[in-house]
């Protein structure tokens, strides 16, 4: 609006181009200062550790100029503020510090088991998505019918179960009593190291070499954990879904069109579900960052070697370093996937432009 | 005798003319406590919650072992007559510990209730009331909070403030408050506007005191909903945690835990699994169903159908 007073005589096509400039402008600077948010409590929960730092980095036996001197050197006497910017500073240099445990930078750790939590989310996400947008579009056409009732119980038990506990279910009857599914891990032994990819997602590495034995392997292997999470996702995708369903279908254009003699199956795909596409990949996009979260615990039971079991190992060990590492990465990429949704949704929907 | 008292309470209750604002008000909550015990999943979401109390109460009745007593040459017996689900790898009765589970279950619950309502509350009415530079800062937090995925939040917060059910459950009220504080700053925005806050003003009421009086009345429906889904979320971010580790450290029961030491001991007792995960599950889905029916009851454009 004050763009638009303030250049009063610039032509329209310029206005409107200043105008999306200032509101791009306007969604990073939200980005950035939710960022900085993030940072500043990573920073704040790594100095509130009970723990001495110190001590975890040269162990309790060493003597009093050993600790002075690492003090020092971990800038542990420098201000907080000073401290914060040097924060600031290794994390711009995707320096997270060492792990005690492995011994190596946080960051490359990160970048070895981050694909495996990538490709379980990911597959997640599809499963739940593709189960669950029909389901809860579909419970909303027939509300009160008991395909409504059954997605409703569906996303109840989804929303009340605890995956982890559902998890060891699965791996009691399905692996143990039936043998129909694989055990841990992302792949048996005797395939192991075979499909070395680009990617370091196993399954897609496995199709680009042409590996289909290695490809079946890993998808087995995959099954369950993301069809467990890919619930958890579905439960709360058709939930969502149908209730933007409903308040599309109480809408005028609604009843126009059922006026105009349309057919049900025209009025729900052709019309309303065109409006809630956008709303639907905003809530696609915060399963994704909800599955980050998941992961954590059914890599655990799975013994999925991703992030998730990084982060859980690394607590067990009190790797602090390691921690953080893992909890900023997961908040940075919750973030970029919003700021994702938000620019898609910005180029999908007209009355944003 | 008693009936006819709870029959007078009920006409007095159910009794349109009011002759007291007190009798309007406990009118309307009755009205809707009517109407959701309607509703038979409801009904069967607050037996569930009613249960769990009860069990919580009179643990020391129901239970037939010492729930921390050791007897290692028990260790991991299947169930029997004397030990109805079996012991654990210390001879502990499971029985007897998941019924004093269900105390930790409801410390959690009012552990987080006492935590996420008050700071949920004064954050979001805060924000929405006062609006300008504050709103901006503190929804900027909010979403901060809110990018970041809940169960990795409270595991770093855990890490740093100690390992301990308390603590556990400090950092998950911590991650869960911003949720709420979003809900009532938008429901905050909306009643600021109202006459009645304007006259509130014009006779030189205080901030805190209207936000007290006035905002909050009419900014609790959301809340309670609210906390209600919370008390599932809590329940089973402790079961997370327990198992993960940081949660109830032993030789306290809690079903997390109890979770954790049967997955440690799947393959000899394998059955040991079942007790705790149904009771956290059936006990989610309780809080959950009184929220969602809750939620309907509650809300004004679902009413008249």
């Amino acid at each position: 609006m004050s763009i638009s007073q303030t250049s009063g005589n610039a032509p329209a096509g310029a206005r409107a181009a200043l105008g999306a400039l200032r509101k791009v402008t306007a969604s990073f600077a939200v980005i950035l200062t939710t960022l900085l948010g993030l940072l500043v409590i990573t920073f704040v929960v790594g100095r509130m550790v009970p723990a001495d730092p110190v001590i975890a980095v040269i162990g309790d036996q060493a003597d009093h100029e050993t600790y002075e001197r690492v003090y020092k050197e971990m800038g542990l006497d420098q201000p907080l503020y000073v401290q914060f910017a040097t924060y600031l500073g290794n994390v711009a240099h995707l320096d997270f510090g060492q792990s005690h445990v492995t011994k190596n930078p946080v960051a490359s750790d990160l970048a070895r088991v981050f694909p495996a939590t990538l490709e379980l989310a990911t597959l997640a996400t599809i499963i739940g998505a593709g189960f669950g947008i029909p389901l809860g579009i579909i419970s909303a056409v027939r509300k009160g019918t008991w395909v409504d009732h059954l997605a409703r119980v569906v996303g109840l038990l989804g929303h009340s179960t605890p995956i982890f506990w559902l998890g060891t279910i699965v791996i009691l009857v399905f692996y143990a009593k039936f043998g129909l599914i694989p055990g841990s891990g992302r792949l048996d032994v005797y395939n192991e190291g075979l499909v070395e990819g680009p990617t370091n997602s196993i399954l897609v590495d496995a199709i680009l070499a042409g590996e289909w034995e290695v490809f079946r392997d890993a998808l087995l292997h995959v099954a369950a954990p993301a069809l467990i999470l890919g619930y958890a996702a579905m439960a709360y995708l058709s939930r969502m879904s149908r209730s933007f369903m409903l308040e599309q279908l109480r809408q005028e254009y609604v009843l126009t069109a059922k006026a105009k003699g349309l057919g049900q199956r025209a009025i729900v795909w052709r019309h309303a579900f065109r409006n809630i596409r956008v709303q639907l990949l905003t809530i696609v996009a915060l399963a994704y960052c909800g599955l980050l979260d998941g992961t954590v615990l059914i890599e655990t039971v799975f013994a999925w070697p991703g992030l998730g079991q990084y982060l859980t190992s690394a607590l067990f060990f009190a790797d602090m370093n390691a921690v953080l590492g893992s909890v900023l990465l997961i908040g940075i990429i919750s973030i970029a996937i919003n700021l994702l949704s938000d620019l898609t949704y910005r180029f999908l929907d007209p009355r944003t432009r | 005798m008693a009936t006819r008292y709870f029959n007078d309470l009920h006409n007095w209750l159910i009794n349109e003319e009011f002759s007291s604002t007190r009798q309007a008000r406990l009118h309307k909550a009755y009205v809707l406590w009517l109407n959701l015990i309607a509703n038979p999943l409801a009904f069967a979401g607050f037996v569930v919650v009613l249960m769990l109390v009860l069990i919580a109460t009179f643990a020391p009745l129901l239970a037939n072992h010492d729930p921390i007593l050791q007897d290692l040459t028990m260790a991991l017996k299947p169930p029997s007559s004397a030990n109805w689900f079996g012991t654990d790898e210390f001879g502990r009765d499971v029985y007897s510990r998941l019924v004093y589970g269900a105390r930790t279950t409801l410390y959690i619950s009012i552990l987080v209730t006492v935590i996420v309502a008050p700071i949920g509350f004064a954050i979001g009415a805060t924000a929405g009331y006062l609006g300008g530079w504050v709103d901006t800062v503190i929804s900027r937090v909010i979403d901060s909070f809110l990018s970041f995925p809940a169960i990795v939040l409270a595991i770093a917060v855990t890490g740093a403030l100690g390992i301990g059910i308390t603590n556990g459950m400090i950092s998950v009220g911590i991650v869960f408050s911003p949720q709420l504080a979003r809900l009532v700053r938008a429901r905050t925005l909306v009643v600021r506007n109202e006459l009645y806050v304007d006259a509130a003003r014009c006779f030189g009421g205080s901030t805190p005191r209207i936000l007290w009086r006035h905002v909050l009345p009419n900014a609790i429906q959301p809340v309670i909903v609210q906390v209600t889904l919370l008390l599932a979320a809590a329940l089973l971010a402790e079961a997370s945690l327990s198992f993960l580790g940081l949660g109830i450290q032993p030789p306290d029961p809690s079903w997390g835990a109890m979770l954790a030491r049967a997955y440690q001991n799947m393959e000899i007792a394998p059955e040991q699994m079942y007790p705790p995960g149904l009771a956290i599950l059936f006990t989610a889905l309780a809080f959950n169903t009184l929220g969602e029916s809750l939620r309907v009851a509650l809300d004004p454009t679902m009413k008249r159908n």
